[in-house]
């Protein structure tokens, strides 16, 4: 099917909210969501009557999470979803925000999310599964694949490929904690070295510690509307050009688990956008373990498969660099409260209104932004945003 | 020394109970579709490129060859704790499809992308009771992998 360019530039994120806590025992997920939802419609100047249409998606909420968030925030709107592919599920909802708005279903999306995973002590890395509970599960459960475990897979497989370095690696971590420390809601600030990564314990090899995102709690919210309404708001619009989502499994015969679901994700959005790679600024993108982030630009098209070592050296995915990779520090060093799409999204549409005092990428216009959700050794889902300025 | 894991048992439904019966009688029983011929894991009842019902199982040969891994050095539930360090790998089948899978029987250190590698079983202590809630009447093993 031929994608139709009908709703390019036509649809904005008005609003955004980063909740500024890490570490938030006092709190409750659906209150951390509505403390969102303040401050991304403060943001725009909206309010809780300007909502008609939501979005959610949590490790917490339950298959119907997001009808317990209309109930908590008294809303009432025309349109729901609670889809849940995983990290990604909040790239994904702009998507579907978009499409609704476009479509007349609904005028104004507000789409959050809110977590308590590190006060509750999810031990997301090397803790979850455990025995079988179902047939599908079964065929994975007895042989102790961690989160960890199954990016390392990846991991490993790009080594023996393409001869991608353990040091290459590190520098991503490198990278992201230079950024994290400019940001003084990071929750990791204290600068580390490749030496600093390649000595810190193996979880799961070749993956050490610190090419693991952190845990955190933490939230976020987006308003999403169309570009008209947009304009006469309290912030300038940012503007979506294109989008994408895709899944990518390993289910029938031998899979390639070097391409994953980014590359017709990111295909699609780009076509969609009218705009090539060399229009890119900057890149928001799931890096839950380093090795996400490599294979992540490699499927983004930003480089080509097997030159994702080389491409992050030399900073060259750092501030000032060729393409600034997650400025705020992403969830190597910023934070990771669980599911962490939204703060693609928050940080792309700051950087590109230009409110990233400290860390702001120069001129930034146009910015990619990508979310991985669910094990990408496994089976996960993609979901691309590109957006510019209006 | 690694403490050797112990195996939770599988959870079967019709649509796989053959493949997990066959671990009991160890034979690595995969699936093949009569009209596509399309050799697929895990087992359907239904071939997924042609959506054909006509699927035989037949047993593999239970060579392949690793198609990547990882030197596991950190599980916090209490089954793999003490066994790490332990390879979880992916094995491409002589067959076609790839399966998860412990690599054993050599030094994690040693295990390499493209060896060629073998099917062992482990088997499970029935226990008939519970079994039967589990899908699995009859006997069953969990698959692993030694260097061939």
């Amino acid at each position: 099917m031929a994608l139709s360019r009908d709703l390019t530039g036509k649809i904005a994120l008005a609003g955004v909210y980063e909740h500024p806590t890490r570490w938030a025992p006092d709190k409750t997920e659906l209150q951390i969501m509505a403390e969102c939802a303040r401050g991304a419609l403060d943001d725009c100047g909206l309010t809780l009557d300007d909502v008609d249409g939501l979005f959610s998606a949590g490790i917490a909420m339950g298959p119907m999470g997001v009808v317990s968030l209309a109930e908590y925030l008294d809303l009432k709107p025309n349109y729901i979803d609670g889809t849940n592919i995983g990290g990604s599920s909040f790239v994904a909802h702009v998507n579907h925000a978009a499409a609704a708005i476009h479509a007349g279903l609904c005028e104004v999306g507000l789409i959050l999310y809110g977590s308590t995973a590190a006060s509750n002590s999810l031990a997301i890395g090397t803790g979850m599964g455990g025995a079988a509970r179902d047939a599908a599960g079964s065929f994975v459960s007895p042989y102790g694949m961690t989160t960890v475990g199954s990016y390392a897979l990846v991991a490993q497989r790009h080594m023996h490929e393409y001869g991608t370095t353990p040091e290459q690696l590190a520098e991503i971590a490198v990278t992201m904690r230079k950024h994290a420390s400019l940001n003084p809601d990071a929750k990791m600030r204290k600068l580390i070295t490749i030496e600093d990564v390649l000595s810190s314990r193996v979880i799961s090899e070749p993956l050490h510690l610190l090419d693991c995102c952190i845990i955190s709690d933490g939230g976020g919210a987006l308003v999403v509307t169309s570009a008209e309404r947009a304009r006469d708001l309290a912030k300038p619009p940012v503007l979506i050009q294109g989008c994408g989502e895709a899944v990518c499994h390993r289910e029938i015969g031998s899979p390639d688990l070097l391409t994953i679901a980014a590359r017709q994700s990111a295909d699609n959005a780009f076509a969609m956008s009218g705009l090539g790679r060399d229009d890119v600024d900057l890149c928001t993108l799931y890096d839950s373990f380093t090795i996400t982030a490599l294979v992540t630009l490699e499927n983004l098209g930003f480089c080509k498969p097997g030159e994702g070592g080389a491409f992050v050296e030399g900073g060259r995915i750092g501030l000032g660099g060729a393409l600034p990779v997650n400025p705020d520090g992403g969830g190597l060093s910023s934070n990771h409260p669980g599911m962490r799409g939204i703060f693609l999204v928050i940080e792309a549409v700051r950087q590109l209104r230009g409110e990233c005092e400290g860390r702001q990428v120069e001129a930034a216009e146009v910015a990619c932004v990508h979310g991985t959700g669910g094990t990408l050794g496994v089976a996960h889902s993609g979901a691309t945003l590109i957006l510019s300025k209006a | 020394m690694a403490a050797e894991i112990s195996y939770s048992k599988p959870v079967a439904d019709w649509e796989t109970r053959a493949f997990w019966e066959g671990c009991g009688r160890h034979e690595l029983v995969l699936q093949r579709c009569r009209d596509c011929q399309t050799v697929q894991f895990r087992p359907r009842a239904i071939c997924a490129k042609c959506l054909s019902s006509d699927i035989e199982h037949f047993v593999a040969s239970g060579r392949g060859t690793v198609y990547t891994f990882t030197v596991t050095h950190q599980n916090h539930l209490p089954a793999f704790r003490d066994a790490c360090p332990y390879v979880l790998a992916y094995v491409d089948l002589e067959e076609g499809p790839q399966l998860m899978t412990h690599v054993v029987g050599c030094d994690p250190q040693d295990v390499r992308i493209g060896m060629p590698v073998e099917v062992e079983f482990v088997d499970l202590e029935r226990d008939p009771a519970k079994d039967a809630s589990r899908g699995i009447a009859a006997g069953t093993a969990i698959p692993r992998f030694h260097p061939s």
